[in-house]
């Protein structure tokens, strides 16, 4: 009885004090790409490679699902606004919710989804196929030439990607909205434009995608920097990737609501 | 894929995105309406405010030509005093009426200049003499009421 208890605090120790280190490892792996990506801004060609893997190649589901999420707003809005006879409103409703929180955070979900796995999974590989350690042997740092270039990118795609997502959100609320509802068309855009704030409104959420760039890139990196080289490592890294990532986004989007909010 | 085609795809992207966020701040944004330029400021001391908030338009025949700067309380005559910043190529009479106004029924509130006939013009930090309060609609409806009842009392006497 007595040594299944300390077994079970033993365990839930072992636990947290893994949680602890991973944590710190991250934190220093992040610095030691800080530190060593100098090399991605000299060789260009490396970064613009892995934008084209991140960014362009997550541009469809972010596109697409930016129109579903713009129309499903538009109707859903219009069933609330019309009961307080505003239905005009329903620009401001589908902008200001596209540009302040539904394009950041929809977009760094999708993009742990779509990119972050890939990085993941791609560097795992890398490890257990012992491509990191040849290049070391080389005296290449694998930071420099793997990791920093991917992190350049998805830090420089994120708000690129938000953008467009919310951009594309307002037009699929504008196609429920005026052509298929009825609202008018000078009403719907011209309301939008009376309350959506450049600085307040789309700057801060530009800020947060930058945020969760950073933050959703430098997850998937890790992990797959961290994984266990073999096939189920990485697969588990992959899972872990998509919830860090999310809980991360999800997270850092209320403190950072919260500070743009006061 | 050879590393041309590829820049390619990456440009498009990047120019795409550029122009999301354009199209955010032209488009969905008020960037461009919100820039009225060189600007003075003027203030005017109202009763009652009502929701008028800093950044709120300052209109004059339904035309914005200036924002709220800021609104402090001052505590020496128990008012509110507005700065407004109002663009330079407009000048307005010394007499002029400072109003607040409410867009639509349940809209923002705004402030509304009505031009008077002084051929004096007024200048960086004058302050505007004549005011007109925000409408509270409590105040009013309770006059209303006030008033009907007076009107049905005397209408029960004769």
């Amino acid at each position: 009885m007595f040594e299944h208890l300390t077994a079970t605090l033993r365990g839930i120790g072992h636990r947290v004090i893994d949680r602890i280190w991973h944590l710190g490892a991250g934190a220093r792996f992040f610095l030691h790409t800080l530190a060593l990506s100098g090399e991605s801004f000299r060789r260009l060609h490396l970064t613009i490679r892995e934008i084209y893997f991140t960014g362009v190649l997550s541009m469809v589901i972010i596109l697409v699902s930016a129109l579903f999420v713009g129309m499903v707003l538009g109707l859903q809005g219009y069933n609330t606004l019309q009961k307080y006879g505003s239905a005009d409103a329903i620009g401001v409703l589908v902008a200001l919710s596209l540009v302040r929180e539904l394009g950041p955070v929809v977009t760094a979900l999708l993009f742990a989804g779509r990119a972050g796995t890939a990085i993941t999974a791609e560097i795992g590989l890398m490890k257990a196929t012992e491509q990191l350690s040849a290049m070391e042997m080389m005296a290449v740092s694998p930071i420099a030439r793997v990791v920093a270039p991917r992190f350049w990118a998805g830090v420089f795609s994120m708000p690129l990607l938000s953008a467009l997502f919310s951009m594309m959100g307002v037009f699929g609320g504008f196609l429920v909205a005026v052509p298929l509802i009825g609202i008018d068309n000078g009403a719907f855009w011209s309301q939008m434009q009376a309350n959506v704030d450049w600085n307040v409104d789309i700057a801060n959420g530009l800020i947060k995608s930058c945020v969760f760039g950073v933050a959703c890139t430098i997850i998937a990196l890790f992990e797959g920097y961290d994984a266990p080289p073999t096939a189920e490592g990485v697969s588990r890294a992959t899972t872990r990737t998509v919830v860090n990532s999310s809980l991360a986004v999800l997270g850092l989007d209320f403190v950072l609501t919260s500070f743009m909010i006061s | 894929m050879d590393r041309t085609t590829l820049d390619l795809w990456v440009g498009i992207f990047v120019a795409v995105g550029m122009a999301a966020m354009l199209g955010l701040a032209m488009k969905v944004g008020n960037l461009t309406s919100s820039q009225i330029g060189e600007t003075y400021s003027m203030t005017a001391a109202f009763e009652n405010i009502g929701g008028l908030k800093a950044r709120a338009p300052v209109k004059s025949a339904g035309v914005v030509v200036g924002r709220v700067d800021n609104i402090r309380f001052d505590d020496k005559n128990y008012e509110a005093l507005v700065t407004i910043n109002v663009g330079t190529p407009y000048h307005f009479p010394k007499d002029t009426i400072a109003t607040i106004y409410t867009s639509g029924l349940l809209g923002e509130q705004y402030i509304g200049l009505e031009a008077g006939g002084d051929s004096a013009m007024l200048a960086n930090g004058d302050k505007i003499a004549k005011t007109q309060d925000a409408v509270v609609l409590e105040k009013l409806i309770s006059q209303f009421l006030y008033n009907k009842a007076s009107e049905n009392n005397s209408g029960d006497k004769k």
